[in-house]
């Protein structure tokens, strides 16, 4: 069977003891900035963006696929043994799992989120395997109205699943592609908004913009609020899970598991949804509602098996459409560029052992995961004691060489501080700066699909309606939109979306 | 009716935002020829885009004011953090060249100490050692990153 070949072909490029070295470096890093609070998957991949110029476009994917699912381990074990989310997709992993530490089975909530995400890794995989040769079929079957119309959908979909006001989430995709606009217009060649700075003629470099934002900004945010962690470490003892306990996480997991390779999938969407629907689900189905917040089980078994599932279907609109569902996937897209690869259907055909090797190696990293998880979690809890004053300046550090690294000129790093002013001033507006982000990638793409649309069409927007499958999709975007607006699903959404 | 209230400070502030932005791409894009909708010109999408921010933030200003909106106060800014975060990564920028990684990276980490509240001389300059020993490990040694790592006046 051609899904057995060709996860052949990937496991043999994930072996290569090279891409072995970098998945074990990725997952590593990824649990630590999974542990470290304040630090996010985000900071760090854009950190590490220019290091990957150096590695092969294979091994340099891999290592950064790993540091996303890595950090849905990390977090979790920071969830459950000191209350504290280190990731934003372990908030609800924090209700059930820091209980039960209390009640002296933190080694059993330790032992049920690395069960519950590996298990789900492995179906996730085997889902981005199956799914990819069909999608990419029909993407090949997408004309520039149909990208147009799906890049839309994406587009509103990531702003309804973004937290405050839908309205101001779609105001800041919109104000992400007009910064997108920044730089040469490819069809006429013409500078606009560049002001005659050389070095805007490329572009705003978005790597900057996501430092300033997610990495310096965050850093000002997190010094405001100034009350302490209080560390209660207890010793981690039995990490076995009594059967009584299995016969309540399995079903769990397989829920979670399910919820979330389906919610991955889906534009916007992506670890952090799957956990809070999991967490929603499972409290609903269960037959003792009450035990939830007290240490139930089946609270940590869900959302740990949905969170590991949504972050890694949500490779599959990237690999197959080209179209990121999530900011980590728009930063994904830049570590492509950098390689010269362009995300999108043609991936599969034209660089097969990079696009399975990269499924393959997610595999690879979950059972290092594992084994990097369990057994030394006494040590990832020791790095908690690591007070936020010289953590921050490590970040500030790393985030400016990086910067600099981008182009090896200063200008980049004064972008960053630019938008390190502006991320604050979001900060205080409570604007949500994950679509602007994914306005500002996707930007370019839009603007060339509907220019083309409407040259084909001569100008005729209607042909946006006309055709079958961009009308389903923009159907499907206009859906999202008036459901939103519904005053119960408005009101359910602001609930779930708190944090 | 004795005008109309901001209720909703949070909201109008975000919503002028939208709008200046709008104004400023609207206004700027002028500048570039519009074409026609079958062969669209550098201005074109601009315009269409800026357009779309604009009526976006008045809607958003309008909900702030509407008598129904819930009253929420802008939140208080901690500017002295800001400028020094801020400050310190600029004056990276401006100093990595004269004087090279090693003394930029002292600033930097010396300056962005200083945010916190619980800022100690001898926390700063260990944290500083360390940071610049491992920098120069991994960025300059390790992976051969083209950093000027000694002021310019010793090359």
């Amino acid at each position: 069977m051609d899904l057995f070949h060709n996860l052949a072909i990937g496991f043999a490029t994930a072996a290569q003891p090279a891409n072995l070295l970098y998945a074990f470096f990725g997952c590593l890093l990824g649990t630590l900035i999974g542990v470290l609070p304040g630090l996010g998957p985000l900071a760090t991949i854009a950190m590490l963006l220019p290091i990957t110029y150096a590695l092969q476009p294979d091994a340099a994917l891999i290592m950064l696929a790993g540091i996303y699912y890595g950090a849905q381990y990390g977090g979790s074990t920071t969830a459950i043994v000191v209350n504290l989310p280190g990731e934003s997709s372990s908030v609800v992993t924090t209700i059930d799992g820091y209980q039960m530490a209390k009640q002296g089975r933190a080694g059993v909530a330790l032992a049920t989120a690395a069960i519950g995400s590996f298990f789900a890794g492995c179906v996730a995989t085997l889902a981005l395997a199956a799914l990819a040769g069909p999608l990419t079929a029909t993407a090949l079957l997408f004309g520039p109205k149909e990208f147009f119309a799906l890049m839309i959908l994406g587009l509103i979909l990531a702003s309804v699943l973004s937290s405050g006001p839908f309205i101001e989430g779609i105001g800041m995709v919109v104000l992400g592609m007009l910064l997108s606009l920044v730089g040469t217009d490819l069809n006429s060649g013409s500078q606009r908004f560049a002001f005659g700075i050389p070095q805007l003629f490329d572009g705003l470099d978005f790597v900057p913009l996501a430092m300033g934002i997610f990495g310096f900004a965050e850093i000002v945010k997190n010094l405001e609020q100034d009350d302490k962690l209080s560390l209660v470490t207890q010793k981690i003892t039995n990490l076995f899970p009594t059967r009584d306990d299995f016969r309540r996480m399995v079903p769990a997991m397989l829920r979670g598991t399910t919820l979330g390779t389906l919610l991955g999938v889906l534009p916007g969407g992506g670890a952090v949804l799957s956990s809070f629907a999991s967490y929603t689900l499972e409290k609903k189905l269960s037959r003792h509602p009450e035990q939830f917040g007290k240490g139930a089980i089946e609270g940590v078994a869900g959302p740990e098996s949905a969170n590991n599932a949504g972050a890694q279907t949500s490779f599959i609109p990237l690999l197959t459409l080209g179209v990121p569902s999530n900011v980590v996937m728009a930063l994904m897209v830049g570590a492509m560029n950098i390689h010269n690869i362009h995300p999108g259907p043609e991936v599969m055909t034209k660089n097969p052992t990079l696009f399975w090797g990269l499924i393959a190696s997610m595999w690879v990293g979950n059972l290092m995961l594992l084994i990097l998880n369990l057994p030394l979690v006494g040590l990832w809890v020791k790095l908690l004691t690591i007070p936020y004053r010289y953590l921050f300046p490590a970040i500030m550090v790393f985030c400016s060489i990086g910067v600099y690294s981008i182009n090896s000129g200063t200008f980049e790093v004064y972008e960053a501080a630019v938008f390190c002013v502006f991320g604050y001033v979001l900060i205080k507006l409570q604007l949500p700066a994950a679509p602007l982000l994914l306005g500002l990638v996707l930007g370019p793409a839009i603007e060339e699909n509907f220019r083309r649309a409407m040259v084909l069409s001569r100008g005729d927007a209607t042909v946006l309606l006309t055709s079958p499958l961009s009308a389903s999709l923009l159907a499907a975007a206009a859906i999202a939109v008036v459901l939103i607006m519904l005053p119960t699903i408005r009101a359910r959404r602001e609930e779930a979306l708190q944090e | 009716m004795k005008g109309l209230a901001i209720r909703n400070q949070r909201a109008f502030a975000s919503g002028a935002l939208f709008l200046v932005f709008a104004v400023f791409f609207f206004v700027t894009a002028l500048q570039y020829p519009a074409g026609t909708a079958a062969k669209m010109g550098p201005g074109y999408f601009p315009r269409l885009l800026a357009i779309v921010l604009a009526a976006i933030g008045l809607v958003v200003i309008l909900s702030a004011v509407k008598p129904t909106a819930g009253a929420q106060a802008l939140r208080q800014w901690d500017l002295k953090g800001l400028a020094w975060i801020t400050g310190a990564v600029v004056l990276f920028g401006a100093l990595l060249f004269p004087l090279g990684l090693v003394g930029a990276l002292f600033v930097l980490i010396m300056v962005s100490s200083k945010a916190s509240p619980e800022f100690t001389w001898t926390g700063a300059l260990t944290n500083a050692a360390v940071l610049i020993a491992l920098c120069l490990a991994v960025f300059v040694y390790g992976l051969g990153l083209p950093l000027p790592v000694w002021p310019s006046l010793l090359n």
